[in-house]
């Protein structure tokens, strides 16, 4: 009886198992880069409509987050400020700056600035700044070092797996409320004990049921 | 076994070995019977019969598009009974899919070598219907693109399937089932495959043949191999026709649904999983045994064998419809007693009775030995058997769900015909991939068969002198037996 194959057939087997292997890895990561969208990946930096530097306004000038981002202890959702809050200072400051063009257009006409959102979680996840802020989250704990930012960039990955790093342990990431808006805060090294006592005394338990943020 | 020593032609039978081949075949004729059908042009009945089944498969995407696209209240599932025709259908598909492995696993164990004539199309069954039975539970999920939620894959989410849920168990249990049967199904073909590959004319029949045949020579290495490994398979297979529908029975025992909550369950749903499964092999075998001229190796007393597991199983079955109502009676449970009481006298006792009668009446006919080797009884009890067994189902998923304890959410289910479509489609899908097997596919293991032969005894020729006489009409008795 004849051959049926050719003699080089004997590297068939080999060839398509390190083939298969190496395309369905290639395939995953070609789908995991092209397919999920900018936001889901740290780094996202979306240009702004106004070329706002945090660097200078909360670093060098060193005002407090909660100057402009003034609802945080009270409102689930985080304000992006109005273009009141620039003007109150930018009508005195840099008038004629070509830069703050936009902002002063926004205030004559009365239509807000769009700005881009950054830090996006999806729409089935419940997230309320106050409830973090008034338990002592801090803001660079999840949004990292905005005083060094010159644009803001998503510092963190904000998956679910994230948020119950801290939601396990939240004694290894809170800080007092006072610190809350401070950047490159250095815990004192008892702080492990301090938030265990805080957790026991105001009774924080961050829940890790799946209906504590998808409701 | 019941012996019955009066007739003459009885006593024959238990003799000597049992010759499982009738008619005066050799080995070449027996491979002959088989191959032909996977070799000769497609006959025009196979192409109606295939049209007919794509239709059926065709509908059953539609629906499941449909169903996809709308959400999974176009079915009739909804409070109180939130499990309709999907789990109903996949307890039935994933029933019918146990008969294959308890042929070629359980059966092979215990050196039941009339298993050799059926144990191939029976294990094609086998994946055919899991594979069917799969579909159910996975649009069921609702978000079919998220189903590999349901498996413990590391995650940007943490998130992890529930260990402590039987339907969980179930995912594990199902697809391990299907990989070792479809393993089991393919280890038993190479040698067949083999000998389709060697007969083809055409070099690229012969290479895809080839090619999945894996380089089986038939050498004395080849089957020492073979054997081993389809033997280590039986093995892994065996626990497996117990666990897959144990498990299957947990989604519902683990509950405390009254009617649910019963520790009889897993044996009772196994009992009732192997009798559906040879229901569905005596209706699909004693059709194909005639159409495809295979009366010689799939022979009346074949069938009549697996008539009596249908019996023995149909009755162990009816036994535990009848335990489940002494219980409800003993525990002085009264949820649970009027659970048992609403199915027999209730709005659903009209299915409650059809799956009675079928299951429990229906095969005590087979009783009689006469009925048992009647070709048309068989056919007409296998296909009772299954509707019957679709109607326990029905019973079981619906009843108790239908009147739970509080009386203002009491309702009455009604499938829709998203419902009815999936479940005809679904038949079409089966009949679509049996087809495709009887077509391409030797449908007997040819070289079990021969293996099973009075001429594969090492000694079969010691009488005969000349050794040139294979298909001697009447081979001698060998006591010593080694027919394996």
């Amino acid at each position: 009886m004849p051959q049926i194959f050719p003699k080089k057939a004997n590297n068939l087997p080999v060839v398509s198992l390190v083939g298969t292997m190496f395309g369905g890895v290639l395939l995953i990561l070609l789908v995991w880069y092209y397919f999920s969208p900018d936001f889901l990946w740290t780094g996202y930096q979306p240009s702004q409509p106004v070329e706002f530097s945090h660097r200078l306004h909360a670093g060098e000038l060193g005002m407090d987050c909660q100057y402009c981002h003034n609802w945080v202890e009270v409102s689930s959702h985080a304000n992006v400020p109005s273009t009141q809050t620039c003007m109150n200072c930018h009508n005195q400051i840099q008038t004629q700056s070509l830069k703050l063009l936009p902002v002063r257009e926004s205030w004559a006409s009365g239509r807000p600035i769009e700005w881009v959102k950054v830090h996006h979680l999806p729409d089935y996840a419940h997230f309320s700044h106050a409830g973090h802020v008034d338990a002592g989250v801090g803001c660079e704990t999840c949004h990292g070092q905005i005083s060094e930012m010159e644009v803001v960039y998503q510092a963190e990955s904000l998956s679910m797996g994230w948020c119950l790093e801290c939601h396990r342990q939240p004694e290894l990431y809170l800080r007092p409320n006072e610190e809350i808006t401070t950047m490159n805060y250095v815990q004192p090294a008892d702080f492990v004990e301090r938030n265990l006592e805080r957790i026991r005394e105001q009774g924080i338990q961050p829940p890790t049921n799946c209906s504590a943020c998808h409701y | 076994m019941a012996n019955h020593p009066q007739s003459g032609q009885q006593a024959e039978y238990y003799e000597g070995p049992p010759t499982l081949v009738k008619g005066e075949h050799s080995f070449h004729d027996i491979t002959n019977l088989v191959s032909h059908h996977a070799e000769k042009k497609t006959p025009m009945a196979w192409l109606a019969a295939f049209s007919v089944a794509s239709l059926g498969v065709v509908l059953l995407l539609t629906m499941l598009a449909y169903q996809v696209w709308n959400g999974v209240g176009v079915w009739g599932n909804n409070q109180p009974v939130a499990w309709g025709w999907p789990i109903v259908n996949f307890v039935f598909w994933v029933g019918i899919g146990h008969a294959g492995t308890l042929i070629s696993a359980v059966l092979f164990l215990f050196r039941q070598s009339w298993r050799t004539s059926i144990n191939r199309a029976a294990e094609a069954m086998t994946i055919f219907a899991v594979i069917c039975a799969l579909i159910f539970p996975t649009f069921h999920v609702g978000r079919v693109w998220v189903v590999y939620w349901m498996l413990p894959i590391p995650n940007q989410m943490e998130m992890w399937p529930q260990f402590k849920s039987p339907l969980l168990w179930d995912v594990f249990a199902v697809s391990v089932y299907f990989t070792v049967s479809l393993l089991f199904w393919y280890v038993g073909l190479v040698p067949d495959l083999a000998t389709l590959r060697d007969r083809a004319k055409n070099i690229w029949r012969k290479r895809v043949l080839g090619f999945f045949s894996l380089g089986w020579t038939g050498a004395n290495r080849h089957w020492r191999n073979y054997e081993k490994t389809y033997l280590i398979l039986a093995g892994l297979a065996t626990p497996l026709v117990l666990s897959v529908h144990s498990v299957v029975s947990f989604d519902f025992a683990v509950s405390i649904i009254p009617g649910w909550h019963t520790t009889i369950f897993p044996p009772y749903f196994v009992a009732g999983a192997i009798f559906s499964g040879f229901a569905m092999v005596m209706t699909l075998l004693v059709v194909a045994r005639v159409i495809y001229n295979l009366k010689d190796l799939i022979t009346l007393d074949h069938l009549e064998k697996m008539n009596i597991v249908i019996l023995v199983t149909g009755s162990i079955v009816g036994f535990a419809y009848i335990t489940e109502f002494f219980v409800a009676w003993y525990s002085m449970v009264e949820y649970e007693q009027y659970a048992f009481l609403n199915r027999a006298i209730g709005p659903y006792a009209w299915a409650y009775w059809i799956m009675m009668t079928c299951n429990l009446i229906a095969p005590q006919l087979f009783w009689v030995r006469r009925f048992r080797r009647s070709i048309p009884l068989m056919f007409a009890i296998s296909i009772v058997v299954n509707i019957g067994m679709w109607f326990e189902r029905f019973v079981i998923t619906i009843t108790s769900l239908h009147r739970d304890f509080l009386p203002s959410s009491w309702g009455y289910y009604t499938p829709t015909f998203v419902d009815i479509g999936t479940f005809i489609g679904s038949f079409g899908l089966f009949f679509f991939l049996f087809l495709l097997f009887l077509r391409f596919v030797p449908m007997v293991a040819v070289s079990e068969v021969k293996g099973v032969m009075p001429e594969a005894d090492p000694h079969f020729y010691d009488d005969h002198g000349d050794g040139h006489s294979a298909g001697t009409p009447t081979p001698a008795p060998q006591p010593s037996g080694g027919t394996s």
